[in-house]
């Protein structure tokens, strides 16, 4: 298991101290910060491995940086504290999105991310819990994140916690069917403090998600299963922000973050090579420059 | 054979000692709950939610979301006895028990209800015959396989201790309760529950009492057969099985599943490489079961006292030659 890196763990308690009692604006600027120096971090880690899923990446990292940056309650000193909110990433081929989010928060050192994919590393292809500091649940293969937080939520309904769930869903993802068998039990079981936000980049693997099995019409899918679903821009982060406000309704929510596969880098936006593309030298470069700009 | 001798010793589904167990132990922790998937009936579940209602997680007819909610429950500092009849719980969800719980480290009890070929005339898509070869070959998952109703409470308590995950095959097919003078039911450990140096059979489950009654068969004949009752699969009691090997030579393995990887594969695996001794392994071949009952697919695939003691005929012959 990785340990914590105290003084980027100690940056972080201090900024999200400050930015609860600083405006809205900040928070926003603070987040958006996050998210570029992720974004940065990622394309280096990718660039040296090699490998990964760049195009997921980018279009989930505003995402990831908002729920770290501003509204998840974790210290990542205490990474196994039995009242931290859950996050889930269950799209876990953006393992690198989360890496990079995680370090960068302090859950462990930086420098680690050099050792992504690396003989050893505990920074395998997809999280693993047990050697990353911040990871919930062991995803990879699809449609599993979500079933494993209607459960996270379930135990907090049973203490009378107020602790809350977030699960983050590739819209690809949606086609599996156990994603559908955990809507319902999060809605039989009026899971409020659930919150499921689908990356909705209108991208998969091999293709356009519509024209691989198509998801629309999405809202009205979540609606009838009895979820209070709130469609964001998922690349304004006080759109993002706003939208991972608890439950007004009593029911789980669900966000549909409209996005771009490969945001921030024009070269790779909404395009379906760069699923797992990886950038070349020269690429990389351009990239750096789009992303520092 | 006197009139006493003929009457037969009662037998227990395993099934209801599970489900006391259960609620014994939810009564002293609050942090156990059950998990199923509208099996509340064919768990044995009914009286558990009687006392626990809020304990009781059904999460309908879905075995992926089944498995997935209980490693959610555990991940939020709970102790989830995820239960569902056996064939739906390995077979749908196989890859959320390899992924969610094995590899997590979830602390999951999963637990296979009526396993085997308990289902007997409903067929094979309601057998479950391949759990253990599947489980077996998942890393990090222990595998307890009960023989009676006092090692199925005994395997529940360890499973709610042990602090990571499990399973526990709940037999519903009647057995006698074994005698317990051989000491109480230890995780990782066999016990012999039969004396004996002619030869020596492994056996779990619904095996155990038919393998001493093949050794009553035998007696007869001047053998004196071992009788080892392997209720740990996962891992083995290798110590036991080589000294078996070591102090009989022959050995045969019985198992109400297939022989591709369960008890008789891991017992053969070790015996190859280490102490290679005659060896017969029983269990259901690779092949769909014909209709029938319980008792007739047993007899049907030699899984019955005179099945084990030819068996045992056949390898002590061989380790003769």
């Amino acid at each position: 298991m990785l340990s914590t890196d105290e003084n980027r763990a100690e940056e972080f308690r201090t900024s999200r101290g400050r930015l609860a009692d600083a405006g809205r604006e900040s928070t926003l600027q603070a987040v958006e910060d996050l998210a570029r120096r992720v974004r940065l971090s990622d394309l280096d880690m990718i660039g040296r491995a090699g490998l990964g899923h760049i195009g997921g990446d980018f279009s989930v990292i505003d995402i990831l940086a908002t729920l770290y940056g501003a509204v998840l309650k974790v210290d990542p000193s205490r990474p196994g504290d039995p009242e931290r909110d859950r996050l889930i990433l269950s799209k876990g081929h953006s393992a690198g999105a989360l890496y990079s989010t995680l370090a960068h928060c302090g859950f462990f050192p930086l420098a680690e991310l050099e050792t992504f994919a690396q003989p050893l590393s505990a920074l395998n292809g997809h999280p693993n819990r047990t050697k990353v500091p911040g990871v919930e649940t062991n995803t990879g293969p699809l449609g599993h994140g979500f079933p494993v937080a209607v459960g996270c939520a379930l135990a907090a309904k049973l203490q009378g916690s107020a602790r809350r769930t977030f699960v983050v869903l590739g819209d690809g993802e949606l086609q599996e069917g156990s994603n559908w068998e955990a809507a319902m039990t999060a809605s039989h079981y009026s899971l409020a403090s659930l919150t499921a936000i689908v990356d909705r980049n209108r991208l998969q693997q091999g293709a356009r998600t519509e024209e691989t099995k198509q998801l629309e019409p999405l809202a009205d899918k979540w609606s009838s299963f009895g979820w209070e679903v709130r469609q964001i821009d998922g690349h304004d982060y006080g759109e993002v922000l706003s939208s991972l406000d608890p439950s007004s309704t009593g029911r789980p929510v669900c966000v549909i973050a409209n996005t771009i596969k490969g945001k921030g880098v024009p070269f790779m936006e909404d395009r379906v090579e760069w699923h797992h593309k990886v950038p070349n030298a020269e690429q990389i470069m351009a990239a750096r420059e789009e992303l520092s700009a | 054979m006197t009139q006493e001798q003929a009457v037969q010793a009662p037998t227990y589904d395993c099934r209801k000692a599970f489900a006391e167990e259960l609620i014994a132990l939810a009564r002293e922790d609050e942090r156990i709950v059950a998990v199923c998937n509208d099996s509340v009936g064919s768990s044995n579940l009914t009286h558990f939610r009687k006392e626990f209602p809020d304990r009781l997680i059904n999460v309908g007819i879905a075995e992926q979301d089944l498995v997935g909610v209980g490693a959610g429950l555990a991940n939020g500092g709970m102790i989830p006895f995820v239960s569902a009849a056996a064939p739906f719980l390995t077979g749908r969800a196989l890859e959320q028990i390899k992924a969610d719980v094995a590899y997590s480290r979830a602390r999951v009890v999963l637990c296979g209800q009526s396993p085997g070929m308990a289902y007997g005339e409903l067929g094979p898509t309601h057998h479950s015959i391949e759990d253990l070869s599947w489980l077996r070959a998942v890393a990090d998952l222990p595998i307890v396989v009960p023989a009676d109703p006092n090692e199925t409470r005994a395997a529940l308590r360890w499973a709610a201790t042990n602090g990571g995950p499990s399973y526990l095959r709940i037999g519903r097919h009647p057995v006698p309760a074994l005698d317990g003078s051989e000491g109480p039911f230890v995780f990782g450990r066999s016990t012999e529950v039969r004396h004996g140096d002619s030869a020596t059979v492994i056996a779990v489950g619904t095996m155990v009492s038919r393998a001493l009654e093949a050794a009553e068969l035998l007696g007869g004949e001047g053998v004196d057969l071992r009788v080892i009752n392997m209720s740990t699969i996962e891992p083995l009691d290798a110590e036991a099985v080589l000294r078996a090997a070591d102090e009989t030579g022959a050995i045969v393995t019985a198992e109400e599943a297939t022989t591709t990887g369960g008890l008789g594969a891991a017992v053969a695996t070790l015996l190859a490489q280490s102490r290679p001794v005659p060896m017969r392994i029983l269990g259901v071949p690779r092949q769909f079961a014909p209709t029938g009952s319980t008792d007739f697919l047993l007899d049907h695939f030699g899984l019955t006292a005179n099945g084990i003691a030819d068996a045992a005929r056949s390898v002590l012959r061989h380790a003769r030659a």
